[in-house]
């Protein structure tokens, strides 16, 4: 899956959860979740669910905490679907 | 962890405490009461010489035996560290009501854990009278965290 792909994919899920549109228009790579889109951290541990759902992966705590970013959950993905 | 044990972990005081008795919990769920005193502070505004329990305690009653309740039962399982004080903070509710609750009434709660992950407990709660007819029912969820302090 190339990067835009799952950034793509990553904007889909984020979607319901963003509170702050206008980051969300403007989403790139170095998107903070928390920062930027002003997701809740409640909120954030549905994005994270959502994708194990869409990516068939599991998530561990580690890897939670790092993905705050769209970036970092992107490499966090891409290092989950290597080792499936 | 035992329910006693679970009692007196929950970070509430009167006139803000809502939860009377554990009926049981397991890893899947719970099942507690609360019976409202004819005194309770509410009932002065709500309403007008009409006393009614208002939907949002209802909604607080449900949260602190459904999910907060729960929340330290299933804490206790993971948590290694020492920890004696829990973090709590409701992050959202989706109620519907079906009938009033009056002073003296009491009501019981149950309360299915739909998942616990990260820190977020979501639960599908409902409250019953003591006749077993169906008051609120709905999802609840918060985020739950044990911490140290001192």
């Amino acid at each position: 899956m190339t990067k835009e792909e799952l950034i793509s994919k990553l904007r889909t899920i984020v979607a319901p959860y963003v509170q702050n549109q206008e980051a969300f228009e403007n989403l790139s790579e170095e998107t903070d979740f928390i920062n930027d889109l002003e997701i809740n951290s409640a909120n954030l541990v549905d994005v994270i669910l959502d994708v194990e759902d869409e990516f068939d992966i599991e998530i561990d705590n580690d890897a939670m905490e790092k993905m705050l970013t769209i970036k970092a959950s992107i490499e966090i993905i891409q290092e989950k679907l290597a080792i499936k | 962890m035992k329910k006693k044990e679970i009692l007196e972990k929950l970070p509430y005081d009167p006139p803000f405490l809502f939860v009377e008795e554990l009926l049981k919990i397991n890893e899947d769920g719970v099942e507690g009461k609360y019976t409202l005193k004819t005194d309770e502070y509410f009932y002065k505004g709500h309403f007008k010489e009409k006393p009614v329990t208002p939907g949002v305690i209802l909604t607080e009653i449900m949260a602190q035996i459904g999910l907060v309740c729960l929340g330290i039962y299933l804490i206790s399982d993971i948590a290694e560290e020492n920890y004696n004080k829990i973090g709590v903070a409701m992050s959202s509710t989706a109620i519907d009501f079906y009938k009033p609750v009056f002073p003296g009434e009491s009501v019981t709660v149950i309360s299915e854990k739909q998942y616990f992950r990260f820190n977020k407990l979501k639960c599908k709660v409902s409250m019953y009278t003591q006749e077993n007819k169906l008051v609120a029912k709905g999802i609840i969820s918060g985020m739950i965290k044990p911490w140290r302090n001192g």
